[in-house]
């Protein structure tokens, strides 16, 4: 299903890579995101156009960062209506200069573009399209594709996000350490998003040409590596590391689904795993104990990262986790997977009467047709999954219910025959 | 430097009745603590005293008033105050130590400045 990479997708995350960081610095040097992306996006079609045919240059990041100023001056000449003619003669003497930005100085402007993208005061789907549009450097259409949205929608979100920046006067500065309490949220969240719309989309096929979750986790390793003392960070990049870690096991040869109860642990990425832990063990020493929710569902990752086998869980400690966590933060996600943990933890009936208290949709209902099926009662258990498979659904999790299906409309059967012939 | 119109909305009150002295005076604490900022502010009378103005047709035409269009809302638009600030986020910290943001909300828009 997914793609295999080929030398012009290495090629491609290459040119999008160092675009987003050279974006960055040239959003400080003109002072508008807008024509700074134009600008990067003309440079990296050079790149895309020149490269294959040249060979990559021994410094990507300096070739795109002339050729990107060299089409910010472009830009500038060609939209000679432009206002402030002065403070634009003194920038296209700056653009011209032929420094390229030190490490140092890109990092900076990096984490001005996060904070940036990632403002409190723009909506939080503004948010999500803004960072994958010019911290992933996905175009609109992709924005369009992972945010399950039009195109059309995409673009007039991504307008309006940059015209309240320029207008409203969102500042391009990192926030003071005072100010990251009420800041790094909105940052972890939009990570967070990320790496979700990824990781499980509600529907459609679920390959992208982009991966998304890839992009999250380099977006997470970013700001951890540009805040290192900062839990909030470390707590995110440790969840995004430990569910990434699974992958290997989450999809079977065809493609299907395997739920984390069949998934072959030996698959499982034994050193990302250590690294989650470890990072999570910091994050928690330095906020005394107290957890946020991406600590607390990173700690629940890490339980079943330390469990040999699905039925050596400590599942008393995931119900503790997730109850903590619905306290926090209450979600149908949260109180779906509190659920599961408690038939685990105390037997089925016990899962299943706390699912009455969960809205109605295919996940739960996907839940209470096995949570059926281990009661001994397998018509129950399919009337549950056709109501599951009348919803949204991705298409691996929509094979995976047609098959669970099967098999238990076969035992279905069979209770029945079973039935006859004891009464008759 | 930039402006910025930070329109409070709150309880719809008569702010001159004696019960509201004492957070009248709140207000006033504030705008005495940005006066730097504070380019120009009102204070509303109630939007039982509002008049809507429409102009029917072209221009020249028949001039309509009515009593405020209002719906009975909880929060109405009480006052505002003129605010210059570097950037949005001096303005909302401004904006945020306006009563109204405790007992309402502030809307804070970017006013268009004369090229």
């Amino acid at each position: 299903m997914t793609p295999v990479p080929t030398e012009h997708d290495a090629l491609a995350r290459t040119v999008r890579v160092e675009g987003a960081r050279i974006l960055a610095t040239l959003v400080r040097t003109v002072g508008d995101v807008r024509l700074a992306e134009d600008a990067v996006q003309e440079a990296v079609v050079a790149a895309l156009g020149a490269w294959p045919v040249t060979g990559v240059p021994p410094e990507p990041r300096a070739w795109l960062t002339v050729t990107a100023r060299r089409k910010a001056v472009d830009i500038l000449r060609r939209e000679r209506v432009r206002p402030h003619k002065e403070r634009d003669a003194a920038l296209l003497a700056e653009l011209e200069a032929p420094d390229v930005p030190t490490d140092d100085v890109v990092r900076d402007d990096l984490l001005r573009l996060v904070f940036t993208c990632c403002h409190p005061t723009l909506a939080p789907d503004a948010r999500v399209a803004l960072a994958l549009r010019t911290l992933c450097g996905l175009s609109p259409a992709q924005v369009a594709a992972v945010t399950l949205s039009s195109e059309a929608a995409t673009s007039k979100r991504l307008t309006r996000a940059r015209q309240k920046i320029a207008t409203a006067g969102i500042p391009y500065r990192v926030p003071e350490p005072h100010e990251l309490p009420d800041r790094l949220p909105a940052v972890c969240a939009v990570v967070h998003a990320l790496y979700t719309a990824g990781h499980a989309p509600v529907d459609g096929p679920a390959a992208f040409d982009v991966d998304v979750c890839a992009e999250a986790l380099r977006l997470a390793e970013l700001l951890h590596e540009l805040l290192p003392d900062e839990p909030m960070p470390a707590g995110v990049l440790a969840l995004l590391l430990l569910t990434e870690a699974r992958r290997p096991a989450r999809l079977d040869d065809r493609g299907d689904a395997v739920p984390l109860q069949a998934q072959d642990r030996g698959r499982w990425d034994a050193a990302m795993i250590a690294r989650g832990t470890a990072l999570l063990d910091a994050s928690l020493c330095r906020t005394h104990g107290q957890a946020d929710v991406y600590q607390l569902q990173a700690a629940v990752a890490a339980v079943h990262a330390r469990a040999p086998r699905w039925a050596a869980t400590d599942w008393p400690e995931v119900v503790r986790l997730y109850d903590l966590l619905l306290s926090v933060d209450p979600s149908d996600a949260a109180a779906l997977a509190r659920a599961v943990a408690t038939a685990e933890a105390d037997g089925a009936a016990a899962g299943l009467a706390l699912l009455d208290d969960v809205p109605a949709g295919p996940r739960r209902d996907a839940v209470r047709a096995e949570l059926l099926a281990r009661q001994g009662r397998p018509a129950d258990a399919v009337r549950a999954l056709d109501d599951a498979l009348a919803g949204p659904a991705t298409d691996v999790e929509r094979r995976h219910r047609e098959r669970r299906r099967a098999e238990l409309a076969r035992d279905a059967a069979g209770v029945v025959d079973a039935g006859r012939v004891a009464s008759g | 430097m930039p402006q910025y119109l930070a329109l409070t909305y709150t309880p719809d009150v008569d702010w001159w009745a004696p019960e509201h002295a004492a957070e009248l005076g709140e207000y006033r604490q504030f705008a005495a603590r940005h006066a730097d900022a504070i380019r120009a502010s009102a204070v509303l009378h109630p939007t039982g005293t509002a008049t809507v103005v429409r102009v029917e047709g072209a221009r020249g035409g028949h001039v309509v008033t009515t009593d405020g269009p209002y719906a009975e809302t909880k929060e109405a638009l009480t006052g505002y105050y003129l605010i210059e600030a570097a950037d949005l986020d001096e303005a909302v910290a401004i904006a945020a130590e306006i009563p109204a943001a405790r007992n309402g909300a502030v809307e804070v828009r970017p006013v268009i400045v004369a090229r």
